[in-house]
């Protein structure tokens, strides 16, 4: 027993050095698997009060451009008000309805909630924003978010006021996309080299694909609303071992100077997943 | 000002230019990142005991970890090198290191040649250790190599400006 103590004593540092340093990794793997520890969750928190400080004085410097991104979209959607446009005449033409739904009328699939970007990273090799909105305001880990040009990216873990949000520029981050002109269906990613330029991968060779060509979210992800830009292509590269194009394109989305995202709730979510697990299940 | 009291003042200045001024910075290439805030385990004093260098360096590192949104990450390597300075500091200088006192690390108290070698030392086993847990992620070999060359002469560079300007008063030996 004595020899233990005098053990125990004698290398009392690299104990607490080896304890510490376990700590430390099991942290870091853990994280990286579930994205959420109460660690995390303690220092979005924390961290995430300060980062509004600075933000309030850095918001300030790019105002002017933010305020041309938000009347440039201001316009675009005021062109989609009924009052800009008119109702074709039908009257003479009586139909007697005997649905029970109205079927001319649509029904509201996805709701955008208003969030500001108070930390936002484009030099690491896995970039993370954080958002000034959380669990408090009905954000759930999984929805995607959006700025006033196109697609930002997808939250990975809430907290009461703060979310955090994996952005494009992530080693990590895949979305399904598509070519806006010729479809075919398509993967984006991140090569962590340039934070302007992301890669879009498995298009296949018989789509024709010209520079400048829009990128756009796929219809057949029940996370994304579809049609929303990603990028417009920039270089167009063939792979030699496959039978896809590599293009590298531009993102829609300026990361550098980005202030303000909505994040966006699919209100048919509950009801995918509820089918997708009783599917499964069978 | 008592030597506590100035090491909360220094840490918070090391923490907000990392946080706020360093990563703020747009990236001029994938493999330059400026990392500085381990400086303040470098410049603690002489005759601070290991255990609690080593809470100190797991606590600097949880703080920076808690920006960069890694946790762990940052943590691990500042342990990695709170366990390696003492054994360090013993074989630059030739005097024990309790002997010092209160003194830090600087160019007056160690001599130009060993304080320099020290801060290459242990800035290398730190982004060394760092990149290296990054690379079990993703990357190439390349991309360790060249993000550890890149990366811990940009550092050096800090830390020499910082040491030219902050002209950290020491007596002489």
């Amino acid at each position: 027993m004595r020899n233990v103590f005098l053990f125990l004593k004698r290398y009392s540092v690299f104990i607490v050095f080896l304890v510490l340093q376990g700590l430390a990794l099991s942290m870091l793997f853990s994280y990286n698997r579930f994205h959420q520890t109460t660690y995390g969750m303690f220092s979005n928190e924390v961290a995430g009060k300060l980062n509004k400080r600075v933000n309030k004085v850095e918001s300030f410097f790019t105002l002017r451009d933010q305020n041309q991104a938000l009347r440039k979209q201001n316009a675009a959607l005021l062109s989609y008000l009924p009052s800009g446009s008119f109702i074709p005449d039908t009257s003479f033409l009586f139909v007697a309805d005997t649905l029970a739904i109205d079927s001319l009328k649509s029904y509201r699939q996805y709701q955008y909630l208003d969030a500001k970007i108070i930390s936002n990273s484009v030099f690491l090799q896995q970039n993370i924003m954080v958002l000034h909105r959380g669990s408090a305001q009905g954000i759930v880990p999984n929805m995607s978010v959006v700025g006033t040009d196109g697609l930002i990216g997808t939250v990975l873990g809430v907290s009461e006021n703060m979310s955090v949000v994996m952005s494009l520029l992530h080693r990590q981050s895949k979305v399904i996309a598509v070519l806006k002109k010729g479809s075919g269906l398509g993967e984006v990613s991140w090569d962590g080299k340039d934070p302007r330029y992301l890669l879009l991968s498995k298009i296949p060779k018989t789509i024709v694909v010209k520079k400048g060509d829009t990128v756009v979210s796929s219809p057949y992800s029940d996370k994304f609303p579809p049609g929303l830009p990603i990028g417009y292509v920039e270089k167009i590269d063939q792979d030699q071992e496959t039978n896809t194009y590599k293009l590298t394109i531009r993102t829609a989305v300026d990361f550098y100077t980005v202030q303000h995202a909505f994040i966006v709730k699919n209100l048919l979510q509950e009801e995918i997943d509820q089918l997708k697990s009783t599917v499964i299940k069978e | 000002m008592s030597l506590l009291f100035k090491n909360i003042v220094r840490f918070i200045f090391i923490m907000f230019f990392q946080i706020f001024v360093l990563n703020k910075i747009p990236p001029l290439h994938q493999f330059i990142v400026p990392y500085f805030y381990f400086v303040f385990i470098l410049w603690l004093p002489f005759n601070i005991k290991r255990i609690p260098l080593l809470f100190i360096s797991f606590a600097v590192g949880m703080v920076a970890d808690m920006f960069f949104k890694t946790p762990g990450l940052h943590a691990s390597a500042c342990l990695l090198i709170a366990y390696v300075r003492p054994f360090l500091i013993n074989l630059l200088l030739p005097k024990e290191a309790t002997d010092w006192g209160n003194e830090e690390p600087t160019k007056n108290t160690m001599g130009a040649v060993p304080y320099v070698t020290y801060l290459i030392i242990l800035t290398l086993l730190h982004h060394f250790y760092l990149i290296l847990l990054e690379w079990m992620q993703f990357g190439s070999f390349l991309y360790f190599a060249g993000k550890l060359i890149a990366t811990s002469l940009v550092s050096l560079l800090l830390i020499m400006i910082a040491d030219l300007f902050l002209n950290r008063k020491s007596k002489l030996r």
